[in-house]
């Protein structure tokens, strides 16, 4: 039945109703070991590393099925998950709230990438007063409109920026860390094939990477 | 009362964004946006660091097109040397091609992953298919034998982006005046022939019309939806060479009209002269827009799309997508094609496009030059510089300003996603309008009608919002006294 919506301030998409997935296709997903997925303040590089696994992905999606990530269109998680993989450091309060999502919701949270594991690039700005920064981009910028009143953007849609650019660990407890900028495909399947297996992670250098 | 509906966040695209739409009490669209909720501030912590740092910091702006963030500011840096196209200075050769390789080896990679992984799904389930079915994992479920194709052909773009650059992502290949390293012949071959568990270039050219036919496929079945849907009319901008042929390394801008006639042309090293860009409240992304029309008249599209319209032809070293693009263009007729979801179509063609520019450029005996970099004296130092080039999503710039101590005193950054914020929003409006509108009930079906217009120019907010912060993405509807009717957070 659809939902009712006009005396809601606000609906979400997710919240309306939508298509169901096939009952055979869903049952065979809910066997497997759910994996969660998100992008914080980051590049998306680590999100496309783990499509650096190339072959292995395949391999991979054999045992996990995977929930909310920017690959799909769960928009949250919907059960509890035994992984969370996080890319991206945290610089917005919304950042915050899905990292606690995210915790409260996934056994194991992995710190994916630079940025996630001690802020990265994006930290850079950590040197800089975040009002530099807007001025900079919004006010100061060569291409700044000619005779008019400049904005920094400031609206109940948007969230607001954090002054400083937090590694997730610094927010929530994360259990594994995957260091690079980005970590190798090879690296996240090790990662994710040990966890998946049971097994005790086990990073060789070789394939260990810092840069 | 109406409603307001939200989008939070809109998935199937590179960083964060949010879509807000409002409707009054009678369910008419008042308002749509798409906002863009993250921020980061590359431009002003880039300043004081070494000028040759500018394109290794800066490409990680973006995962996915991290070789045009690195050639467009490899470009700037050419220029700050006195080695660079605004002194007149050509690049040699074997630089100039090694960097072209990596560039097209980066937009195969970079259109397979938005095309294959991110729309397809749409094309072939449906906008209103089971949300849980329309991604990766339902493809792997209907057809795992086209999936791993796209595995392949993927792998095989990041092959040739690891043999430029070393590592798949964010290494290092040009430096000030040229590049770092050429391109042995057995590198040439393994690209060239293939070898176990990689494609050669004659299965790449293969799978590329396999992608193209399934977006000829799905149009067939689905023409009256496909060519209905957001059709929004706007000015189109790529850089093109002497015969008005696209050229994504380099050349002059054009900006075309609905008849492709030129109604700007520019080097862009004065692009101060024709854009600014404008800021809104409730986005960080900015609006860039031409100065002399405003901001509505002189709003552009860039990317695919744009490009199929403005290049006059393909020239003749790439017969399969030269055919390709005539079949799009006489669609409408030699007119500038305005219709959203032929963007697809376009990136689809420029996939076929780059496969057969690859397997000309590595049988061009250059690539083993020996010549690697200009090396200018300091007095030729200008201490500013100006790259653009044409990233997968469209134009991209990198103006940079340093010091005589060689520090970064200024960087500016024009990205494709940014010049299309105006046009990505009237798309955004034009699609609630269409699908939302007027509607008893809304499903998510419906919502998802909104992204499939965003993903059409596979947006990326994680370049968008270089200036600092995060990108979501909400659709809201507002009623005629600017109340939030409707919103949508995805």
């Amino acid at each position: 039945m659809p939902v009712n919506i006009s005396d809601k301030r606000e609906t979400a998409s997710h919240e309306l109703p939508a298509t169901p997935l096939d009952p055979s296709v869903r049952a065979a997903r809910d066997e497997k070991i759910q994996i969660a997925m998100i992008a914080l303040c980051g590049c998306w590089g680590c999100t496309l590393s783990f499509l650096d696994m190339d072959e292995n992905l395949l391999r991979l999606l054999d045992k996990v099925n995977i929930t909310r990530s920017s690959l799909t269109d769960i928009k949250r998680i919907p059960h509890r998950c035994a992984i969370g993989f996080v890319e991206g450091g945290v610089a917005s309060e919304e950042n915050i709230e899905i990292l606690e999502h995210y915790r409260k919701n996934c056994d194991i949270l992995i710190s994916a990438g630079a940025c996630a594991v001690w802020g990265g690039v994006p930290a850079m700005r950590n040197v800089v007063p975040l009002e530099a920064c807007f001025r900079e981009a919004y006010l100061d910028g060569p291409t700044a409109e000619p005779g008019v009143q400049p904005v920094i953007p400031y609206h109940p849609d948007i969230p607001r920026i954090t002054t400083r650019v937090y590694p997730c660990h610094e927010v929530v407890k994360m259990d594994y860390f995957i260091p690079g900028c980005p970590p190798d495909g090879a690296a996240i399947f090790q990662v994710l094939d040990d966890l998946v297996n049971g097994r005790e992670v086990a990073l060789p250098g070789t394939i260990n990477h810092y840069d | 009362m109406g409603k307001k509906l939200v989008i939070d966040p809109v998935t199937r695209i590179e960083g964060h964004g949010r879509v807000t739409v409002h409707l009054d009490e009678d369910n008419r669209v008042i308002d749509a946006k798409l906002h863009v909720v993250e921020f980061r501030g590359f431009e002003k912590f880039i300043q004081g660091h070494p000028y040759w740092e500018a394109p290794v910091l800066l490409q990680r702006v973006c995962g996915i097109c991290f070789v045009s963030h690195h050639l467009a500011g490899a470009k700037a840096l050419d220029d700050i040397i006195g080695a660079g196209y605004s002194t007149g200075v050509q690049m040699l050769p074997t630089a100039e091609k090694v960097r072209r390789l990596g560039h097209y080896g980066q937009q195969l990679q970079s259109h397979v992953t938005a095309y294959f992984y991110l729309i397809v799904p749409e094309m072939l389930f449906g906008m209103d298919a089971p949300p849980e079915q329309r991604n990766v994992l339902g493809l792997v479920e209907a057809n795992p034998d086209l999936i791993k194709r796209v595995v392949a052909l993927r792998k095989w773009g990041q092959e040739v982006i690891k043999t430029v650059f070393g590592k798949r992502m964010h290494g290092i290949s040009s430096i000030p005046g040229g590049v770092n390293k050429g391109i042995s012949i057995a590198e040439r071959n393994r690209l060239l022939n293939g070898e176990k568990g990689l494609l050669s270039i004659g299965q790449v050219i293969d799978y590329a019309q396999d992608g193209l036919r399934l977006f000829h496929e799905f149009h067939e079945k689905h023409r009256k939806q496909v060519d209905g849907f957001a059709e929004v009319p706007a000015l189109n901008m790529s850089l093109v060479d002497d015969n008005g042929n696209v050229d994504y390394y380099h050349g002059r801008l054009r900006i075309v009209n609905k008849n492709r006639e030129t109604v700007f042309e520019l080097d862009y090293h004065d692009y101060l002269d024709y854009f600014a860009e404008a800021t809104e409240k409730w986005s960080y992304m900015k609006f860039p827009y031409l100065k002399k029309l405003g901001r509505e008249a002189g709003a552009v599209r860039v990317g695919p799309l744009a490009r199929v319209n403005v290049t006059k032809s393909y020239g003749g070293s790439t017969p399969l997508a030269q055919a390709a693009l005539e079949r799009f263009q006489a669609y409408t007729n030699g007119k500038a094609n305005d219709m959203t979801l032929h963007t697809n179509w376009a990136r689809a063609i420029e996939i076929l496009h780059s496969a057969e520019l690859i397997k000309a450029l590595l049988n061009d005996p250059d690539l083993q030059g020996e010549q690697l970099t200009l090396e200018p004296p300091e007095s030729a130092w200008t201490g500013k510089g100006v790259g653009v080039v044409e990233a997968p999503r469209g134009t991209l710039l990198h103006h940079y300003q340093a010091n005589e101590e060689g520090a970064i005193t200024s960087a500016n950054l024009v990205v494709a996603t940014t010049q299309n914020n105006t046009v990505i929003n009237r798309t955004v409006r034009a699609v609630a309008e269409e699908y939302l509108g007027g509607q008893a009930e809304i499903t998510e079906g419906m919502m998802n009608a909104v992204e499939v217009g965003i993903r059409a120019y596979d947006p990326c907010l994680s370049c968008a919002t270089h200036a600092m912060g995060q990108m979501p993405l909400v659709v809201s509807v507002h009623d005629a006294q600017g109340r939030v009717v409707d919103e949508r957070v995805r």
